[in-house]
């Protein structure tokens, strides 16, 4: 059994920031030439007057941004993550996170699923980039359900906040009684035998790849972390604790993202065996969504393989041991 | 000779604009670090605009109505911090603490410090688009009587940022919005070339005007170190004519200090004693207020 598709994370931005804004006079759009793809174009059909085209033209929009927000408004801005994120780095750094002004960078198009692209579209590194910075609060949402929520939420919180958000319709893990928490993690399954900790739209494919591995004698505990900073601490020591081994999984590189900070919280709170999958060191491509995650071992099948085999190799660890 | 109340005006901006020049010594000569040409080149245009032009209450600085100023060659705090302490933003006793730990002065300005700073600024080409967006949402919110002052190097418009808001400004005919660019035709080292200490300018004569013209923004040119010509600029610059507006402000890197003006190298540079004492006396600053170093 697998997880049902929800709607494209893409809609639901651009719908919600839009319903937002019907009650909110504060919140702005900016768009980087882009918001026919990102769904921008929603919010500029409904508040034309606040949607604000900034052109081809990212380092100047991060800085009008800035800009806007010291004026009272609340500014969303839009377009790819690639260029969201590292194309306009400094201008986030210094006039954004350094400020702590109410900037919402909530680009779409995060991770692999961009729409054939290649690798200069496809960015991996930016969960990671984004969660070193001071003062950047860093949001993973999970689906179209929590993606609705957290971008609810980040337009009532005051400060400078990253939201990953996906081009294509993916899994619906939550339904419509979830509650996203800010800095709250979340169990999505029970389990003894081995702990996941996954974030973004790849924890649907975790808890997938969990039911191909409980048909295997396998139990796995998958532990949803939507937000990557503040990390919840206590929730992934109790995950850990749960079964001793503990296995991250991400649509994004194993350095410094989700398996990164598992890796610090653990290493100090609660030093356990940690098994990062994820993007190994590399960029991307450009295939179809689907090649794209047998390609980096990020489909169910793939993940329930690689977690078998680390349980089958700890096992055999823990009898040479005994 | 009758001495008119414009003459008046005009002395005492120059007094300000001289008290501003004294500070930054001071403040660059007790950090023992700083920048020295680019402060002193913009000493009358900050005076002029925190004197006389800009909508300000010092002891208010959130007025929701205010002006505000962008400063985004954010190396030349110390001339910023002097201005708005002269003017009663903080005590001028505080400008001693310039660059050291815990202090509200900054290397670079830190919004997040110092109430009146509009913008925290340093890395260059950014203040320009911060200006856009400020001005924008003044707009936006209802407030077309604010007017938006941002300050540029000449050699900072050789970041591409400036020409994105170059573009973007001109897109939504922001006439609310006044670049002024601080044109001391030196930046901190400059390619090689014939100009003066083997150094080129930032740009070629006329370049930035035919590139701000380009670009669909009014372009006015001012003599920067002349009192006068810049309290009329500034005047004719809030006016709008439906474009951005900029002030090519022709000045003198080192501006009022002999040994300085027109050297690349005083971009930054400590002072000897000497040097100090000479500047001081090259501002018209009593030799007794020198003799304590700073104050």
């Amino acid at each position: 059994m697998t997880l049902p598709l929800g709607r494209a994370m893409r809609e639901v931005f651009g719908e919600t920031v839009s319903a937002l804004a019907d009650t909110d006079p504060r919140i702005v759009m900016l768009d980087a030439d882009v918001g026919s793809s990102t769904r921008a174009d929603i919010f500029e059909h409904n508040h034309p007057d606040r949607y604000l085209q900034m052109g081809i033209a990212e380092q100047n929009m991060m800085g009008v941004a800035a800009g806007l927000a010291t004026v009272g408004l609340t500014p969303f801005v839009s377009t790819f993550v690639a260029f969201a994120v590292v194309r306009p780095l400094d201008q986030i750094r210094v006039l954004i996170a350094q400020t702590g002004l109410n900037v919402k960078i909530t680009p779409g198009y995060a991770g692999i699923f961009t729409g054939l692209t290649g690798k200069t579209h496809l960015i991996v590194d930016d969960v990671s980039i984004m969660r070193a910075m001071p003062g950047m609060v860093t949001v993973c949402p999970a689906d179209d359900v929590e993606a609705a929520q957290a971008l609810r939420w980040c337009a009532s919180y005051s400060g400078p906040v990253y939201v990953r958000l996906v081009r294509d319709a993916t899994q619906r893990l939550f339904d419509d009684s979830y509650s996203f928490e800010f800095g709250r993690a979340v169990v999505a399954r029970e389990g003894r035998d081995v702990t996941l900790i996954s974030t973004g739209t790849q924890t649907p494919r975790v808890v997938d790849a969990a039911e191909i591995l409980a048909a295997q004698g396998i139990e796995a505990h998958v532990l949803h972390v939507p937000t990557i900073k503040p990390i919840d601490v206590p929730a992934i020591v109790a995950a850990a604790d749960r079964t001793g081994i503990v296995v991250t999984v991400e649509e994004h590189t194993v350095l410094g993202g989700l398996g990164g900070a598992v890796a610090e919280v653990l290493s100090e709170h609660r030093p356990t065996l940690v098994k990062r999958l994820g993007m190994q060191d590399v960029f991307g491509e450009s295939a179809s969504n689907a090649a794209l995650l047998e390609l980096y071992g990020l489909s169910a099948a793939r993940v329930a393989e690689q977690v078998s085999a680390i349980c089958r190799d700890r096992s055999k660890e823990v009898a040479a041991q005994d | 000779m009758t001495i008119t109340t414009q003459d008046q005006e005009i002395g005492r901006l120059e007094e300000n604009a001289r008290r501003i020049r004294v500070e930054i010594i001071r403040a660059v000569n007790q950090a023992r670090a700083g920048h020295l040409g680019g402060p002193l080149s913009a000493a009358d245009m900050l005076a002029a605009l925190y004197f006389r032009v800009m909508r300000i209450k010092p002891d208010e600085p959130e007025w929701p109505d205010r002006d505000r100023f962008v400063l985004s060659k954010g190396h030349s705090s110390i001339g910023l911090y002097a201005a708005l302490a002269l003017r009663g933003y903080f005590p001028v006793e505080e400008l001693a603490t310039f660059d050291s730990a815990g202090s509200r002065l900054q290397g670079h300005p830190d919004m997040t410090r110092l109430p009146g700073l509009d913008m925290s600024t340093g890395s260059l080409g950014m203040g320009i688009s911060a200006g856009l967006g400020i001005a924008l949402g003044a707009r936006l919110t209802g407030r077309s009587d604010v007017r938006t002052y941002v300050m540029l190097g000449d050699g900072e418009c050789q970041e591409g940022e400036v020409w994105e808001a170059a573009m973007v400004a001109a897109r939504y005919g922001l006439d609310t919005l006044i670049a002024i660019v601080d044109h001391n035709k030196l930046q901190q080292y400059g390619w090689p070339g014939d100009g003066p200490d083997g150094r080129m300018p930032p740009e070629a004569p006329g370049e930035l005007v035919s590139k701000w013209s380009a670009f669909g923004w009014r372009v006015l040119e001012v003599d920067g170190n002349r009192m006068s010509a810049v309290v009329d600029i500034l005047d004719r610059a809030r006016a709008s004519d439906g474009r951005p507006t900029v002030v090519i402000s022709h000045t003198v890197k080192g501006k009022g200090v002999s040994f300085m003006e027109g050297h690349y190298y005083w971009h930054t540079r400590t002072l000897t004693a000497d040097e100090f004492a000479t500047a001081l006396a090259d501002l018209g600053e009593p030799a007794a207020a020198t003799t304590g170093g700073p104050r």
